[in-house]
């Protein structure tokens, strides 16, 4: 059974556009990265699956159960971590996570307990008081406390400082190897390349690519480095060329013969051609439209 | 129940202040009487002249000089309007709030209905009512009886029944209304209880819009008709908790397939 099942599900704020014929699956136990900047439609589909909007047109089930039909069974296995942590006023943080273990109808103190020690978090004091990134600990720990099926992370490390994040993605590993299926939305791509097992990224509410990381890091285009001079103007399928003294820098997705044959014409000291990384390939999708190239 | 309890632990400061201001201010005007009734002649001829106001706060039907004239003018406008604020205001803010202060995020991602969330928050609201009502009639029966008046049992009963129901209509309304709001229903809820209020002495000034008592529930609180009639206007009760009931039924409908944004 897949943990996300995503058909065709489009959502209009009136006329504006929230998202547009999405369509994803995420398997059961996957480390699932969704990339997009702000305003792709990445907190939309989240929103969507969670039942905070519904949707326009399509359906989705997540972990069997429909959306709309099935909210409520649905949410007592999801973990969800909002991008933004908001809590009610005066509240203590272990009141928090005992209200919202209560709302799970659940006892899940020695869970909090030993979640709130790793991320140092004390539990005594309020959360009005608290930082942006020690609030967000607190929604870290109502999302993960009742050993949920399947974690849904909205931006899920803003605020929380390098060691932190290590600690928050260490838990996440540990719960997938578990068994938890992960979903996380971001648009750190280094976060979702070191992290993610599969990934899709979200472009203009529409889906663009979606596949393993390693199958979207491998696209036709390739990460050139040449030392030396060359003259590039003949040769088609360059991008992204930047130069600086005596390197040439540049995305190539052309003939790799081509490429040689232009190269064996320059003068070239030292020369490398890689695998972009993630950010690149996001940038690729962003400026020509993924996979309508 | 776990809603009901965080939303009254949420409440709780608001409805001490609330609660505390109405029982105070009651309990200084109840032990002001016994000075004042000696010289309410003189002040009861003072407030029978001055035309329509005197109608329109009930005061041509009402001694001044009595207990429970005194109570239901003075005490009543303390009760009515204080509680018909606090009433509206918890009301409007129910579920308006959690959107406005985006808490609804937090508690919508966990496994309730909206339903429940609904029931829940009404629950609460009128049980903050409830508490209030009962406090404040406690409050003023030992005032009375500390002042050394005798308890006009029956009248102080059936004014604080409908002090209640007002409450109980208001925040019924304004709860159905704050289904609707995203930013917090505060104005709301202030604007539609100071409305109602005036539209009760308007209806009370002039003959041709007495129809207006239909609309408000100050209609059916008035003291002068509840000490004279010796009941209240159950047509009125009626049609406030008919409106209480559409509004609220209107927030069901509403808030369940609402898109929190």
């Amino acid at each position: 059974m897949d943990a996300i099942k995503i058909e065709n599900l489009s959502k209009y704020y009136g006329k504006a556009r929230g998202i547009e014929q999405v369509s994803l699956t995420v398997g059961d136990g996957a480390f699932f990265g969704f990339i997009g900047p702000n305003g792709a439609g990445k907190s939309t589909t989240i929103r969507t699956l969670l039942g905070l909007i519904r949707p326009s047109s399509g359906s989705a089930s997540v972990l069997g159960f429909d959306i709309v039909k099935e909210k409520k069974k649905l949410l007592a296995q999801v973990g969800y971590l909002p991008s933004e942590a908001v809590f009610y006023p005066r509240m203590r943080v272990r009141d928090v996570l005992k209200f919202s273990a209560d709302l799970r109808k659940t006892d899940c103190k020695e869970a909090a307990d030993r979640l709130c020690r790793r991320l140092q978090l004390d539990t005594g004091r309020k959360v009005d008081e608290l930082s942006f990134g020690n609030r967000k600990k607190v929604a870290i720990v109502c999302a993960l406390q009742h050993d949920p099926r399947l974690l849904i992370l909205d931006e899920p490390t803003g605020g929380l400082d390098p060691l932190m994040q290590k600690e928050f993605f260490d838990i996440l590993r540990e719960r997938n190897e578990a068994g938890t299926t992960v979903f996380i939305s971001s648009h750190i791509l280094s976060e979702i390349q070191r992290n993610c097992t599969h990934a899709a990224i979200i472009r203009e509410g529409r889906i663009i690519a979606c596949d393993s990381v390693e199958a979207l890091a491998k696209t036709a285009a390739k990460r050139v480095s040449v030392h030396g001079s060359v003259d590039l103007s003949a040769l088609a399928g360059v991008r992204d060329v930047q130069r600086s003294a005596g390197t040439v820098n540049f995305l190539y997705s052309g003939d790799m013969n081509t490429l040689l044959s232009v190269l064996s014409r320059g003068d070239i000291r030292d020369l490398s051609v890689s695998e972009p990384d993630l950010d690149e390939i996001f940038m690729h999708y962003y400026e020509n439209g993924g996979g309508e190239e | 129940m776990t809603i009901v309890k965080h939303e009254l632990r949420q409440g709780r400061m608001s409805f001490a202040v609330w609660t505390g201001a109405i029982a105070f201010l009651l309990m200084v005007c109840v032990f002001l009487f016994p000075e004042m009734k000696n010289e309410m002649d003189a002040v009861g001829n003072v407030f029978a002249s001055m035309g329509s106001f005197t109608a329109a706060f009930g005061m041509d039907r009402l001694n001044f000089g009595t207990l429970t004239g005194f109570y239901a003018i003075e005490c009543g406008n303390i009760v009515g309007l204080g509680g018909a604020f606090f009433a509206s205001l918890i009301g409007a803010a129910a579920l308006s709030g959690e959107e406005k202060n985006r808490t609804a995020e937090l508690l919508l991602t966990h496994p309730v209905s909206r339903a429940r969330v609904i029931t829940e928050k009404l629950i609460a609201v009128m049980v903050q009512i409830i508490v209030m009502n009962a406090v404040i009639l406690a409050i003023a029966l030992a005032s009375i009886a500390a002042s050394g008046e005798e308890i006009p049992w029956k009248d102080i009963l059936l004014m604080h029944l409908a002090y209640f129901l007002l409450q109980a209509e208001l925040a019924g309304v304004c709860f159905g209304i704050s289904a609707f709001l995203r930013r917090g229903g505060t104005g709301i809820g202030l604007g539609l209880a100071a409305m109602m209020y005036f539209l009760n002495i308007i209806a009370n000034m002039t003959e041709s819009v007495k129809f207006l008592k239909y609309i408000t529930p100050f209609g059916y609180c008035e003291g002068a008709d509840i000490v004279s009639d010796g009941k209240l206007d159950l047509v009125l009760v009626l049609l406030g908790i008919g409106y209480a009931a559409v509004a609220v039924a209107a927030g069901y409908r509403h808030y369940t397939g609402k898109d929190i944004r």
